[in-house]
């Protein structure tokens, strides 16, 4: 197994054992995805329209919760420094872990939603929309969301810090995503879709030369 | 300070506590970085000073374990070889640290000295030449302190070089660097 497939395999196998953060986020999701029409009231045509943007903004959220042990769990125990030495770019190591958190948080997120949208009573021309922007979408929440972490992994209490600096970096892919939703229903065309793309893909490519900076940056400190 | 680590022998690094023995460590792994000065390892012909490339022919037993609480002894193992792209085998290496039976511990059930022995293990299965080792014996019984000394004379055997940062004196003759003398 190559260094970088095990950093993955691990992260994905501790994601899913006690103090891991994979079934807590999609949990999450749901679960104020759930409370937000209870809160609203039972205004269908409301709950329809503002579907998208709600559950855009509970994905985003969700993705939030275990990023902060993302690195600073490694660093803590000393594993960062195993895997620092290890014949394996810091780059690719970042790369890894940001595809451990996509797949046991975005990859989740994006199956549930439709299951949730139901619950807004979404018109049947958004469910495919819905699922599409979260699959293209949620790889750019957790591209932005390594740096973030990356950045706090030596600061204590940092989940704080974290959502303060990674929630105004990723308001590009809750504005196209929630409008990608909004204009299948609407039907008024799939720019919306382009751009979430391309700001992911932005997002996607950037962040292991982010990320590793960061990291390199707190083991100096 | 000037001093250099040949093939086949320990390099004991003495000092009270916070005299910079750890800090010495991580600068010559390259996880710190030199403000000034220069740490070059020479492989062959090549003289390596980048501290990433550097990296890659150093066993790093440090201060924390580096252990996952929710993976057991044995996977800890596993993920180190993969991570280091060794083909050593898992299960007998657990053997030689005498861990067997804790192989299928988790990590937060294992006792300070079983750590420390993993950690060893660890080292065992890097295949790196230079060992960097911070309280190489701290936390270990009898029969671990031992085992390390053993392991540390079968590495210089092999043409390995370590530089162990220790309070205790590890009963192995070599040359020692006093930090922090004042």
């Amino acid at each position: 197994m190559s260094p970088m497939r095990a950093v993955l395999r691990r992260d994905i196998a501790l994601a899913f054992r006690s103090g891991g953060g994979a079934f807590l986020a999609t949990a999450f999701f749901a679960t104020v995805a759930a409370l937000v029409p209870l809160g609203v009231g039972a205004d269908l045509p409301l709950l329809g329209r503002i579907a998208g943007g709600v559950l855009w903004v509970a994905a985003a959220l969700s993705a939030l919760l275990s990023l902060d042990r993302l690195f600073q769990a490694d660093f803590e125990d000393g594993s960062l420094d195993i895997i620092a030495l290890a014949p394996l770019s810091l780059e690719a190591t970042v790369t890894a872990k940001m595809l451990a958190h996509w797949i046991t948080t975005g990859l989740p997120l994006t199956l549930v939603s439709p299951v949730l949208g139901l619950l807004f009573n979404l018109p049947v021309e958004g469910y495919g929309a819905l699922v599409l922007s979260l699959a293209i979408g949620t790889p750019a929440l957790s591209a932005i969301g390594t740096i973030g972490a990356a950045l706090t992994l030596s600061v204590r209490r940092g989940g704080l810090i974290l959502a303060l600096i990674v929630l105004p970096l990723i308001t590009p892919a809750i504005i196209f995503g929630s409008g990608a939703v909004l204009a299948a229903v609407q039907d008024t065309g799939t720019a919306a879709f382009l751009f979430l793309g391309a700001f992911s893909l932005g997002a996607v490519a950037l962040s292991p030369f982010a990320a590793a900076a960061a990291v390199r940056l707190n083991l100096a400190g | 300070m000037d001093f250099r680590v040949a093939r086949g022998e320990v390099l004991s690094l003495e000092g009270p506590n916070g005299a910079g023995k750890t800090s010495m460590l991580r600068l010559v792994a390259g996880l710190l970085p030199l403000t000034f000065g220069r740490v070059s390892f020479r492989h062959g012909a090549a003289e390596i000073s980048d501290p990433e490339e550097r990296g890659r022919f150093i066993g790093w037993f440090g201060h924390a374990d580096g252990l996952k609480a929710q993976m057991t002894a044995a996977e800890n193992l596993s993920f180190a070889a993969s991570l280091y792209a060794s083909d050593g085998d898992v299960a007998q290496t657990l053997a030689r640290v005498s861990l067997t039976r804790a192989a299928h511990l988790p990590g937060q059930y294992l006792s300070a000295g079983q750590r420390r022995r993993l950690g060893l293990a660890r080292l065992i299965l890097s295949k790196r030449p230079l060992w960097l080792m911070d309280e190489p014996i701290a936390a270990l019984d009898s029969a671990g302190r031992q085992l390390a000394i053993e392991l540390i004379r079968a590495h210089m055997a092999a043409g390995g070089m370590v530089i162990a940062a220790t309070h205790d004196d590890i009963g192995i003759p070599g040359p020692r660097l006093t930090m922090g003398a004042s």
